[in-house]
């Protein structure tokens, strides 16, 4: 039996007047506004509030048409709950006025003349494109409208692609296709990048991870470029205004504030092409600031419940940028879960990379947390159960977590020690084959007891040095920010290779090619989970500017024109990626151990130098060889290939024996960084038999890439 | 605002002509005046040359027409698209789920194969 007709509910009657409107006690959940028949749902939480109202706006309009106060039996427990008819919701926005104490010693610092930004709101209008000036009076800058969540996704979900088998690849929504020579119809936008997929595919990579998208304000920074004069933006967003609601700017059809859907249209498409999607988010402070910040949102509504603040009322500052999101709070604990669910439900987001997680595991008092309650409710929780959550496990105060955070057996990291050790390697530094070797390896001795892809392997990401730039400037060069090149990390770890920035020496710049493929090799077939940063597989540069964050311009935007004037390290990057894919025994789960676990007569990984099977781990060695035995590939559930990495970061070239494959085996080669394109790059599955079966001889600051596999007959 | 229906059957197929904004304001009324026009064994053309601006709401109802009329196996093609009506579904996604033929002569083409 089916019954077709819509059924009316007996609760879709208003019961009374307020304000000229039409309304009756709403419902508690969920919160924030959501269209119920013949109206809107509002719900908002305000623990010591003494009077809440709700403020409706006609769309743009500088005042609001009204104000409707919650009585108090719309009130159940510090929830007021309202439900208005006969709304236009399009053309809506609509926020919140709470009256109550302002005593910062108690925490308490009510507004009333501020009209407030719902915490739940999933669309906000006010900067719907991107650097538009705004009107800087504005009573209400980021407003809340009402949001219908009913795209239609048809099959797709979350795509689960194992951990161990992603390459990510980060990026920014808007740097990606800004650039005038991205040749898309919307440069900058959600629908820029779907136009990008084609390219996303050929690379080879099936993960982005985007930069923040939760709605922010590109306008608060508020230095210029000293040079000329111009203003900087907030480009990266580390800043959030509204967790609910994707960044309007980023939306061609923000001005219609139709960003849901495109931002949808973007991951559906993205997931078609077999590629996931990874948020990076910021939990850990908001844009409101410290004392002297503007009041948006939380902290109209209950600043102590939302904020970590001292016993004097004042506001930690473990973020560095003001405030401290009190985040094992019970409600906030609430706020973050709700938010990360509504994600992956009505975005169909794979993943999430937590910006300053450290700040994630301490207690409202700043204390962290061996068992933080909040971490360990995202490790369990049913929807999020197979999310990619990733950490970068450090916050600003100094409390640093890599190989430490804790995990519940779920949460991978941001292996910062990855990085500066590869950098540190290749660089040409003594004293590191053995520090190279382990992290190869998945670093074990940060993650024994856990995956290997609890290791989010990089060399470079959006904050710090590009790949090119890593290999041209030995040091920042962060003028153009406005801060006298005081801001940006300066562990760089970086090697101009003789010559500071642009070179027009041939000998230069090749061994710059080579350097970055080393990186790009070492990157690609360490055991873990490798990311790669947007325009490093074409050497995008940043002029050596390591802190882009407010750069919206050129000197950030991905230049197409790169594709192909380095179009050789772009098919380099390709190939090293189709390589990875090809190779299980490189995605292996568990950390190798060095023996020989299937009775291969190999161990599963083994370590080689200058003599086959004779390591130099000393001081003063600069190469190191380690094959991978094909029968332990997935733990010996899948067959593969013996490969072998030989990293030569010493400036002269060395002979490297090999070691002996089973009867029948030989050495193919893939991939050597020392010869001249289109020499020393085999297609994956092509590569040719090596004329010396035993040995080979590596280049000055070179890596060697083979595969052992049966010696094709005739 | 609002926006004006016409209708008139060309062998079977319902030409409807609308002219206007489909926003939040008109959809609601839109929408029920377009529904009955989805039958089976007719194929509903929807003329939006007239249609300056389809809001979030508008996009809406034209997505649902469609799925009713899937329901019934039949189909909507939209014709005469504005140049920003065009982009706005493309960047959102709707372009995706409707037959669209630049005029009702391509439509005509098409149905009359």
């Amino acid at each position: 039996m089916t019954v077709q007709e819509t059924r009316e509910r007996v609760d879709a009657f208003p019961t009374r007047r307020i304000g000229g409107y039409r309304v009756r006690a709403g419902r508690p959940f969920p919160y924030g506004a959501h269209p119920v028949p013949g109206g809107v749902n509002f719900s908002v939480y305000s623990d010591r509030a003494t009077a809440m109202r709700l403020v409706l706006f006609e769309k743009g309009a500088p005042r609001p048409v009204a104000e409707l106060e919650f009585p108090p039996e719309f009130r159940i427990g510090s929830v007021y709950a309202m439900t208005v008819f006969d709304l236009d919701a399009e053309n809506l926005e609509y926020g919140f006025r709470a009256d109550g104490p302002f005593d910062p010693r108690t925490g308490d610092r009510f507004d009333a003349g501020k009209v407030l930004s719902d915490p739940y709101a999933r669309l906000v209008s006010g900067r719907d494109v991107w650097g538009r000036e705004p009107d800087w009076d504005d009573v209400y800058p980021y407003r809340a409208n009402v949001l219908e969540d009913d795209f239609d996704w048809g099959d797709d979900t979350p795509l689960g692609i194992p951990t161990e088998d992603l390459v990510i690849y980060e990026t920014h929504v808007r740097g990606f296709t800004r650039h005038p020579s991205s040749g898309v119809s919307a440069p900058g936008t959600y629908a820029g990048l779907r136009e990008k997929i084609p390219y996303l595919k050929d690379l080879g990579v099936n993960c982005v991870e985007l930069l923040p998208v939760f709605e922010f304000d590109e306008l608060d920074n508020p230095r210029t470029d000293p040079a000329t004069g111009e203003r900087l933006h907030n480009y990266w967003g580390y800043n959030t205004v509204s967790f609910f609601a994707p960044k309007a700017g980023y939306a061609a059809t923000g001005r219609f504030g139709m960003q849901a859907d495109e931002f949808k249209t973007l991951v559906r498409e993205l997931h078609r092409a077999g590629i996931e999607v990874v948020l990076d988010v910021v939990f850990n402070h908001t844009a409101e600031g410290n004392e002297d910040g503007p009041t948006i949102s939380f902290r109209g509504l209950d600043n102590a419940t939302y904020y970590m603040l001292t016993p004097q009322g004042e506001y930690y500052n473990f973020s560095g940028t003001g405030n401290t999101v009190n985040c094992n709070h019970p409600v906030v604990r609430d706020f973050v879960l709700s938010c990360l669910r509504y994600w992956v439900s009505e975005y169909h987001i794979d993943g999430f990379r937590f910006d300053l997680a450290a700040i994630l595991d301490r207690a409202p008092d700043g204390t962290p947390l061996p068992n933080p309650p909040l971490l360990e409710q995202l490790a369990h929780d049913p929807i999020l159960r197979h999310t990619k959550l990733i950490a970068e496990a450090w916050d600003a105060a100094g409390l640093y977590q890599v190989g430490a955070f804790p995990n519940y057996g779920r949460w991978s990291e941001w292996n910062g020690k990855y990085r500066d050790s590869v950098r540190r390697f290749i660089k040409g530094e003594p004293g590191l084959v053995g520090e190279l070797a382990t992290r190869m390896a998945g670093s074990p001795d940060l993650y024994g007891g856990r995956t290997a892809s609890a290791s989010v392997n990089f060399v470079t990401a959006h904050d710090g040095f590009t790949l090119n730039d890593l290999v041209s400037y030995n040091d920042k060069h962060n003028e153009a920010n406005g801060e006298d090149n005081r801001d940006g990390g300066n562990d760089n770890h970086s090697w101009n290779c003789g010559e500071e920035g642009p070179s027009a020496s041939a000998h230069v710049r090749d061994l710059r090619t080579r350097q970055m493929k080393n990186m790009l090799g070492i990157l690609l077939t360490s055991q873990g989970v490798p990311m790669i940063l947007a325009g490093d597989e074409v050497g995008r540069t940043q002029l050596g500017n390591n802190n882009g964050y407010c750069q919206d311009n050129e000197l950030s935007w991905f230049d197409w024109g790169l594709v192909e004037a380095n179009a050789e390290l772009l098919e380099f990057t390709q190939r090293l990626i189709a390589f990875r894919h090809a190779h299980p025994v490189l995605r292996t789960v568990d950390h190798p151990v060095g023996s020989d676990r299937v009775g291969s007569g190999f161990p599963d990984i083994s370590w080689h130098g200058v003599g086959a099977w004779r390591p130099d781990w000393s001081a003063h060695s600069r190469v190191v060889g380690l094959m991978r035995c094909g029968r332990h590939a997935k733990g010996g559930a899948v067959a593969d290939d013996h490969v072998y990495i030989g990293i030569n970061a010493h400036w002269e070239s060395h002979d490297l024996e090999l070691p002996g494959l089973p009867e029948g085996q030989a050495w193919h080669l893939f991939a050597d960084t020392s010869l001249a394109a289109p020499h020393g790059l085999a297609e994956v599955g092509a590569e040719s038999e090596l004329h010396h079966p035993g040995r080979y001889h590596l280049g000055p600051h070179a890596l060697v890439i083979l595969v052992g596999r049966d010696r094709r007959t005739g | 605002m609002t926006v004006k229906l016409s209708s008139r059957t060309e062998g079977d197929t319902t030409v409807v002509v609308l002219e206007g904004e489909i926003n939040s304001t008109t959809s609601g009324g839109l929408q029920a005046q377009l529904l009955p026009f989805v039958g089976e064994g007719s194929r509903l053309l929807i003329d939006l040359s007239g249609v300056s601006y389809v809001s979030s709401a508008g996009l809406r109802t034209l997505l649902i027409v469609h799925r009713r009329a899937q329901q019934l196996r039949t189909g909507v093609i939209l014709v005469g698209l504005s140049e920003e009506v065009r982009f706005v579904m493309s960047a959102t996604g709707f372009l995706d789920f409707f037959e669209i033929e630049d005029d009702l002569d391509a439509a005509r083409e098409r149905t009359g194969r």
